[in-house]
């Protein structure tokens, strides 16, 4: 841990710490709105950090990442609708059961030699093939959705994830931090150094004798796992699950832009990616709604205008932009 | 079981397949030449079927007639979109790449949506009802003549790769970068024509597709997805493969919403999409790397 | 002197066409063992046999007494053979240190004690003054010596080189030379090399072999082997002697 701190330039300890003791007391100030926000950043920071594990680390490019939210919050939201089991037990049925597929995912792809686009199509067959499964079940609500009952008497058992926005807004940071300190530990372990050998050129990590297999496998679990808890927590925050936006694509999609925008491969990358990004999302809907103009699909074109700019501009994300310009950057 | 009704599934599952086959024979193209993969294959198709719904709605146009000035458009938005965009992202990794595409489709999608709404936009094609009756089979007349049309398309870019010199030339820059490029060939200029080439198939389709799906922007996703499905199943750059391939997954959606439920058919195709991927990934008709 | 590294009779095919052909031979431990023969002759093909790229049609490969064929590339290093590739392949976005510290990490788990030794290796190889630059800005000379440097933190018994000496200067050349002379005699560690630099290899190696269409044609120390006929004839040509 010591080590990890050191990593930073003093600079970068101060600006963290303040962060960090300003998002603590903010939500003494902040509107109900404004806290939404910021849990939706919590939530997008830490399953973009779980993404980019995979991505931005591993270098195995997934675009099925919502299986593993869907599949979270689904087992969890099941397990509280029909058992009244709570989801602090739930998140570990939920995270088994989203590993257990990454598992099968990852074995199929690094087993069978499939990688690059091939890698990420089977991602997408298996969050579709999950989609549609549960579009046609009955037990977990169908098409129509499954919907957890807010009843008021429950109301502040955080316990049961029951409660108002500041626990979601603390359990959300708590996430969001504990996210990138796990990624940090990662990275700089043996595991770590596996993983980016692999991402840069598989052949020559082999030759060093690295277990390409076993390092992106574990990738994948670690990732999967995550992204469950993510989605359990977004179910509670929600209170309702539909196949339809809990597996697709467009979901899946909206966990990768913030690492990518932010930095792929980089700690502070999906953070910032969320925190430009939900804001920006959501500013935008404002503006227009104001001019009238909020036409479904607003948001949607503005994001893939960003994906498009950042890429071609700046394809290694803002952050090590960013870091340079705010002189964050550790002399060697 | 009455054999009868099978084989009418069988055949309108065949028919739509060609029309599948000539949407995937585009992204195949451009996969297989330019090395990029168009993750907004099947949006593009989309804005072809809108294309085609307006020119019907407001100029009366057959589809197999507008067919063909979308065909033109679509290969120049593509020869654009490759010299200003996509060619900086020549030789980049594959998910810079991808991302730049799945940006794209974002925007395409939700810009139908904003401009057309969710509701789906049906063209009512005077003959839509129409069928042959052969025996004891009815066939729709509207999904012959789409099917006829893809496949002359098909049979068109097939000889344009075989007969003439620029289709050489994008042949000899698929099988030998380097060496296209030491003799002289103008790399850019052929993979902005290949682009062109790669979304007029993809136009032409979304021109054909108005005949058994009602445009709306909630297909483009799977459209993209079933492109890429039957693109891998026939095999990478394989021309016959992508048709051949196209064919297979038309008759698997029809058999599969014919014997369980329609919302059910795309299971099949990524089941049989794991398979090839796992057991056979060079495809059907895909030579080994 | 037992043999570190025994070929005993392999053969690789490809498409028909003998890449390989039945060959044996023994590489004593403590050796520099030069394998030399024109282009085509099969040489990758033989160190990607040993390194694990793939597997021999027939025949066996035994490593400090076992069998090694058929086993992976990452099997095989983590038994002790490091390899380098002809052309090289360094981890680009990774600092020159951190790509050593990925070979140093084998057999230390801790990060901290690999670091440690990937910057000793990084001293003999003269690139410590640029264990921070990313490896995708180095000079040829230097992604060559950062490859023979990575190959070696994994503490090899045996040392696979593919053409280190390639597409250098001479100066380079020598400077390669003495660091695995000296590495040589300083551990004891076993080297296979492959060259076509006669003037790298004369200098280094004690044992040569000659291939030539998947077979051996000469075998033997430097002197002996630059004046065999079939030698002369098959590769070298006659202006090498001079």
């Amino acid at each position: 841990m010591s080590d990890m701190w050191a990593a930073i330039p003093p600079r970068g300890r101060i600006v963290l710490a303040m962060l960090l003791a300003l998002l603590l007391v903010a939500p003494a100030v902040l509107d109900r709105y404004l806290m939404s926000v910021l849990i939706l950043i919590f939530y997008f920071a830490f399953v973009g950090q779980a993404w980019n594990i995979m991505m931005g680390y591993a270098g195995q490019l997934s675009l099925g990442h919502a299986l593993y939210a869907g599949l979270g919050g689904y087992v969890a939201a099941l397990l509280w609708f029909y058992f009244g089991i709570g989801p602090w037990i739930g998140v570990f049925a939920g995270v088994a059961v989203a590993a257990a597929f990454g598992a099968v995912i990852g074995w199929l792809g690094f087993r069978f030699g499939i990688q690059g686009v091939y890698f990420a199509l089977l991602t997408i067959a298996f969050a579709e093939f999950t989609r549609i499964a549960f579009d046609n079940m009955a037990f977990t609500g169908g098409p129509s959705g499954l919907f957890l009952l807010y009843d008021e008497h429950r109301a502040g058992e955080w316990w049961n994830l029951r409660g108002g926005p500041m626990l979601f807004y603390y359990l959300g940071l708590i996430l969001a931090a504990g996210g990138a300190l796990l990624t940090a530990w990662l990275s700089r372990s043996r595991l770590g150094y596996q993983w980016l050998a692999v991402r840069e050129d598989q052949e020559a990590a082999l030759s060093l004798g690295v277990g390409a297999f076993r390092a992106k496998m574990i990738a994948v679990l670690i990732s999967a796992s995550m992204t469950a808890i993510g989605g359990v927590f977004l179910a509670f925050y929600n209170n309702s699950l539909f196949p339809s936006q809990a597996f697709e694509i467009g979901r899946s999609i909206e966990i990768i832009l913030a690492p990518v925008i932010g930095g792929l491969g980089t700690i502070f990358g999906p953070i910032i990616g969320a925190f430009i990004l939900t804001p920006l999302g959501e500013t935008l809907i404002a503006l227009t709604a104001k001019f009238g103009l909020d036409l479904p699909g607003t948001k949607a074109v503005f994001y893939g205008l960003t994906l498009m700019i950042i890429i071609t501009l700046r394809p290694d994300g803002v952050w090590p932009w960013l870091k340079r310009l705010l002189g964050l950057e550790l002399k060697p | 079981m009455n054999l009868a009704i099978v084989l009418n599934v069988v055949i309108q599952g065949v028919l739509t397949g060609l029309m599948y086959g000539l949407m995937a024979l585009g992204l195949s193209v451009i996969f297989g030449v330019v090395r990029v993969v168009n993750f907004a294959h099947g949006e593009f198709a989309v804005v072809a079927m809108y294309a085609t719904y307006l020119l019907f709605v407001g100029l009366g146009l057959d589809p197999l007639i507008s067919l063909v000035p979308i065909a033109i458009a679509f290969f120049a938005i593509g020869y654009v979109l490759q010299i200003t965009l996509v060619h900086r992202f020549v030789g980049r990794s594959e998910h810079e790449q991808f991302i730049l595409l799945v940006g794209l489709a974002i925007i395409i999608v939700n810009g139908l949506l904003m401009i057309f709404g969710p509701d789906a936009r049906p063209t009512n094609l005077p003959y839509s009802l129409d069928s042959f009756a052969i025996g004891p089979l009815f066939i729709d007349t509207a999904r012959v003549y789409a099917a006829v049309a893809a496949l002359l398309v098909s049979a068109a870019l097939f000889a344009f790769f075989r007969y003439t010199s620029t289709g050489t030339a994008i042949r000899a820059c698929a099988d030998n970068l380097t060496g296209a490029g030491v003799v002289g060939l103008n790399v850019k200029r052929l993979y902005a024509v290949t682009f062109g080439i790669g979304l007029a198939c993809v136009g032409a389709a979304g021109a054909l597709m108005v005949t058994i799906a009602d445009a709306s922007p909630s297909l483009a996703q799977s459209f993209t997805l079933l492109a890429f499905t039957i693109v891998i199943i026939g095999g990478l750059g394989s021309m016959t493969g992508a048709l051949i391939g196209g064919v297979l997954i038309g008759v698997s959606e029809a058999m599969a919403s014919f014997f369980f439920a329609p919302s059910m058919k795309s299971m099949f195709s990524f089941a049989l999409l794991v398979a090839v991927l796992v057991l056979r990934p060079q495809g059907l008709m895909g030579r080994r790397a | 002197m037992t043999a570190l590294l025994k070929v005993d009779g392999i053969s690789k095919r490809f498409r028909g066409l003998v890449a390989v052909d039945r060959l044996s031979f023994e590489v004593p431990q403590g050796s520099i063992f030069a394998v030399i023969g024109p282009n085509g002759a099969g040489k990758t093909t033989l160190f990607n046999m040993i390194a694990g790229v793939f597997a021999p049609d027939g025949g066996t490969i035994s490593f400090a007494g076992e069998r090694i064929d058929g086993l992976t590339p990452d099997k095989v290093c983590q038994r002790g053979i490091g390899r380098t590739y002809q052309i090289v392949r360094p981890f680009p976005a990774l600092s020159v240190e951190d790509n050593v510290i990925v070979g140093a990490l084998l057999h230390r788990p801790r990060v901290a004690d690999a670091r440690i030794h990937a910057l000793d290796v990084l001293r003999r190889l003269d690139l410590f003054g640029k264990r921070a630059q990313r490896a995708s800005s180095l000079t040829l000379p230097d992604r060559k010596r950062l490859e023979v440097a990575r190959a070696l933190a994994t503490d090899p018994k045996l040392l696979l080189l593919d053409e280190v000496m390639a597409g250098l200067r001479p100066t380079e050349t020598d400077r390669i030379v003495s660091i695995l002379r000296d590495l040589n005699r300083d551990t004891g560690l076993t080297i296979l090399l492959i060259e076509h630099v006669m003037r790298a290899v004369m200098a280094l190696a004690g044992q040569i072999l000659v291939l030539n269409h998947g077979k051996p044609i000469a075998q033997g120390v430097p002197r002996e082997v630059v004046q065999d006929r079939a030698v002369i004839d098959s590769y070298l040509g006659a202006e090498a002697l001079s």
